[in-house]
């Protein structure tokens, strides 16, 4: 190898390295005005069509916090049903205490986010496959512990106690709590992943130890990632328990049905990139619009596809999509060039 | 002369975009010595792992006892007796020595080589069997990761940088197996740092400078300063002399 | 019940905790896969011997036999398929295809089984008891499920220690290159773990069946649990840490059961959590955490 620098030399012109400004404001504008145009939805068309899309944007939410957890820091979850149960749960609480449902979501990501900072340091005694075990042990702890108040309904799940009356607002303001948990989502996973933490990040999940011995905090990037993840997805679990008025079983908000969705969201859409587990939310969301009615064997069909792409398209759709042709609607990687 | 036993015919290989040998042509005999030296990164390591078939060439063949064996995989070679005692001896640290070279013998060759034989020639690891390889000295790890190839009845033995970070004593020790080796008609290609050890028991002796061999001939025939300046790149002796 | 007759209850329960774990733990030794459908293979096996025995009438002794067989040949066939190219992609990929996996077979089993139980009785055996003295009475299966995994345990140990294809897979699992340098093929070693570990599973699926007098669909999302709550609280690599491991897992349910009738499942978690928090290394085990 020959060595590259001459000393004494003046302009060693460094290339620059930059991240596509063009890119950036022009991804922005769309995503602004896809946001504005579904916020204005509820004016223009019937609340069945809204009331399918609170839907796909919780799955986006939820899909997306998975994403950041798994393909952004390394961190395979099967236990964020944890945070959605108590997201759904504690909505009661703060509910019962005469705050409004709409208010409340975030006041429950709030809360939430307090408790996953204390199960950060029991979860992250595990690793790897054991890490995702830990997570759902934790969240069957977590439900066992739930369905010990009665004043949660016990097992048997419970209505709010006070929403709004009128059912045509009712609907519209879920719609919009909906997509506002689905842009802060997205748009929040974006900005992270653009700060000096998303940097570090991606640097633990290529390799966790070079990424210490490089001066990253590791721990507290993950730490930090894990507490934004069970917040994202409280917020997602508010916003499932305003849309069906309550919880129905204690069983289902904490199932691990929801690990399963998420895993499958991410992997069709293309695990670790921003774009990735909207368009896995949406293949999903269309899937199961039409296919649910067919039954179990919809459930096979899920897994075997999950199987299928992790193996064949280990990229998933976007990443496939991204690498041959180099979009990207929110760009975090930094190129070298002129 | 007749077929050599190993013949690299013009092998590139590399790691990804990094090419690591150019064009490499080298034969071995049947029960010959050769040795390779060369700088750190030479492609010394590269090629002995090109050899055992751990890593494909992008160009060129191989051939071994006659048969092209480019496109085998290092498993194959293993069988066909092609023995690599790799970088870094890379021995399995949670079995005992005596496990290691038994692990050794999953080659099912034939030979003369087993425990009690590898016990006398290396008596290093002698009285250390039952200990867990991950608790041995690096001079005992790399006897037995000696040993663990010789279990496997090789033909071609591949000896990669057996001194590496070892006591002179140490190597001393080590070096003293090699005539044993030998006189089981095997074959030998060894890395060697140490010029003064590599004239004492080489029969032919290749210096490769960054990823090309630069001067190859009979130890006898070479001097320690053709040796030095084809190392180090400098000097005009850097055309090849024929054996 | 007195509480000596709840722990030793519970240590018999540990047996096919243990059993279960065994090749969870082996799988994750070996390659370094965490296998998220161990607990659907076990409720697997137990299907495919209840399923031989009322629809072929296999006689139920033999249905041990069949479904450890079956569920061997499926490992063989999952491993050479899906986890060999798997483990070429990366870290994240084999969880994601044994996710996937685990999926799967809950849900091919109720469209097919439907979601009742399907019994599996051991007739007479299931309520036979020897009295110990005092108000202690073992109850004959579940000693015989001890014992059996004692002697799985046992023989997976002399397998790995005492022999030159377990010495091979110890190799593998330390290093998993070097061994093709000693003309061992690593994915016919994956291959043979994968069928030990879904042969033992399997076993402790038709156990944990009898004993239970039959099996549903989804109980391997529990059973997956305790899978690797026991390799965890007996800690990574020691099979005899595994054995402890379950019968710590078993007495901890068994005291919970006893305390309250909704209790057993969180007893057992709040013991693993307290494992994972004071001894994260397990009881007997190298690190998880390395």
């Amino acid at each position: 190898m020959t060595a590259q620098t001459v000393p004494g030399t003046e302009a060693t012109a460094l290339p620059a390295v930059h991240r596509s400004r063009r890119a950036t404001v022009l991804g922005l504008t769309g995503t602004a005005a896809v946001l504005l145009a579904m916020a204005a939805l509820p004016y223009l068309v019937d609340s069945g069509v809204t009331g399918q899309l609170v839907k796909l944007c919780y799955l986006v939410a939820l899909a997306s916090m998975w994403n950041l957890l798994t393909g952004y820091a390394g961190m395979m979850s099967m236990g964020q049903q944890a945070f959605i149960g108590l997201g759904a749960y504690l909505l009661f609480v703060v509910n019962d205490h005469g705050v409004n449902v709409y208010a409340g979501t975030l006041v429950v990501s709030a809360l939430v986010a307090l408790l996953a900072w204390p199960l950060s340091y029991l979860a992250f005694r595990l690793r790897g496959g054991y890490f995702a075990v830990g997570t759902w042990v934790i969240a069957e702890v977590v439900r066992l512990i739930v369905v010990r108040f009665d004043s949660l309904g016990a097992a048997s799940g419970r209505s709010l106690s006070d929403v709004t009356a009128d059912p045509v607002l009712r609907r519209a303001f879920t719609y919009w709590l909906a997509l506002a948990v689905m842009a802060a989502a997205v748009l929040g996973t974006y900005a992270m992943l653009r700060s000096r933490l998303g940097l570090g990040l991606q640097a633990i999940r290529d390799d966790d130890t070079a990424a210490g011995s490089l001066g990253v905090d590791v721990t507290r990037g993950k730490r930090t990632v894990y507490i934004a993840a069970a917040a994202g997805c409280a917020a997602a679990g508010a916003v499932i328990c305003v849309n069906s008025l309550g919880v129905a079983s204690p069983t289902q908000i904490f199932g691990v049905q929801y690990s399963a969705l998420m895993v499958f969201m991410v992997i069709i859409g293309g695990i670790g990139t921003v774009e990735g587990p909207v368009i896995g939310a949406l293949a999903y969301f269309l899937l199961d619009k039409y296919f649910a009615q067919s039954g179990v064997w919809y459930l096979v069909v899920v897994g075997a596809v999950a199987i299928a792409v992790s193996l064949y398209l280990p990229r998933g759709l976007w990443g496939t999509f991204a690498q041959r042709t180099g979009w990207a609607v929110f760009p975090v990687r930094h190129t070298v060039g002129r | 002369m007749s077929t050599p036993l190993l013949a690299v015919q013009s092998v590139d290989a590399g790691y990804g975009d990094f090419q690591a040998l150019f064009g490499i042509d080298v034969e071995v005999a049947e029960g010959e010595l050769l040795a390779l030296v060369g700088a750190n990164g030479a492609g010394k390591s590269t090629l002995l792992r090109t050899i055992a078939g751990s890593l494909k060439p992008s160009r060129g063949t191989v051939r071994y006892a006659g048969e092209d064996v480019t496109g085998a995989p290092d498993i194959q070679r293993a069988r066909k007796g092609i023995g690599l005692v790799p970088e870094g001896r890379r021995l399995f640290p949670s079995l005992t020595v005596q496990e290691n070279l038994q692990v050794g013998a999953a080659t099912g060759r034939q030979g003369p080589w087993d425990l009690a034989k590898v016990y006398e020639t290396l008596p290093l690891v002698a009285d250390r069997r039952a200990r867990k390889a991950a608790r041995l000295s690096g001079g005992e790890q790399q006897a037995v990761a000696i040993g663990r190839a010789l279990m496997g009845n090789p033909r071609l033995l591949l000896l990669d940088e057996v001194s590496l970070g070892l006591a002179p004593l140490v190597v001393d020790q080590l070096y003293t197996a090699l005539p044993g080796i030998r006189a089981e008609g095997t074959t030998v290609v060894l890395v060697e740092q140490d010029l003064g050890r590599t004239f004492a028991v080489a029969d032919r002796i290749a210096c490769v400078l960054e990823g090309r061999i630069v001067l190859t001939g009979p130890a006898a025939d070479l001097t320690r300063e053709q040796v030095t300046a084809a190392y180090f790149g400098t000097g005009a002796h850097t055309e090849a002399i024929s054996p | 019940m007195t509480w000596l007759s709840v722990v030793v209850q519970g240590m018999l329960l540990g047996g096919i905790f243990a059993m279960a774990a065994a090749g969870l733990s082996l799988v994750f030794g070996v390659m370094r896969i965490a296998n998220l459908a161990h607990g659907d293979l076990m409720i697997l096996g137990g299907y495919v011997a209840s399923v031989t025995a009322a629809h072929y009438g296999v006689p139920v002794p033999l249905t041990i036999v069949v479904s450890m067989v079956a569920v061997g040949a499926l490992g063989y066939l999952v491993q050479r398929s899906m986890l060999d190219r798997a483990m070429g992609l990366g870290e994240l990929a084999p969880m994601l295809v044994t996710f996937g996996i685990s999926v799967v077979i809950p849900n091919v089993l109720v469209q097919v089984f439907s979601n009742d139980a399907q019994p599996l009785s051991v007739g007479s055996l299931g309520t036979a008891s020897i009295h110990v003295g005092g108000d202690l009475s073992i109850g004959w299966f579940p000693l015989i499920t001890l014992l059996a995994a004692v002697a799985v345990l046992t023989v997976l140990q002399l397998f790995l220690h005492r022999t030159q294809p377990g010495r091979i897979v110890r190799a593998t699992a330390d290093d998993r290159a070097v061994v093709r340098l000693m003309g061992v093929d690593n994915r016919r070693v994956y291959a043979l773990t994968t069928v030990i570990a879904f042969g033992t599973v399997a076993l402790a699926g038709v156990l944990y069946t009898m004993r239970q007098g039959g099996v549903t669909p989804y109980e391997g999302q529990l059973t997956v649990l305790f899978a690797f709550e026991t390799v965890i609280i007996g800690g990574l690599g020691s099979l005899w840490g595994t054995l402890a491991g379950g019968m710590v897992l078993g007495v901890a349910q068994s005291v919970g059961a006893q305390i309250s009738p909704d209790l057993p499942l969180l007893a057992g978690h709040v013991v693993f959590l307290l494992v994972l928090v004071f001894r994260p290394q397990g009881m007997f085990g190298r690190s998880v955490l390395a």
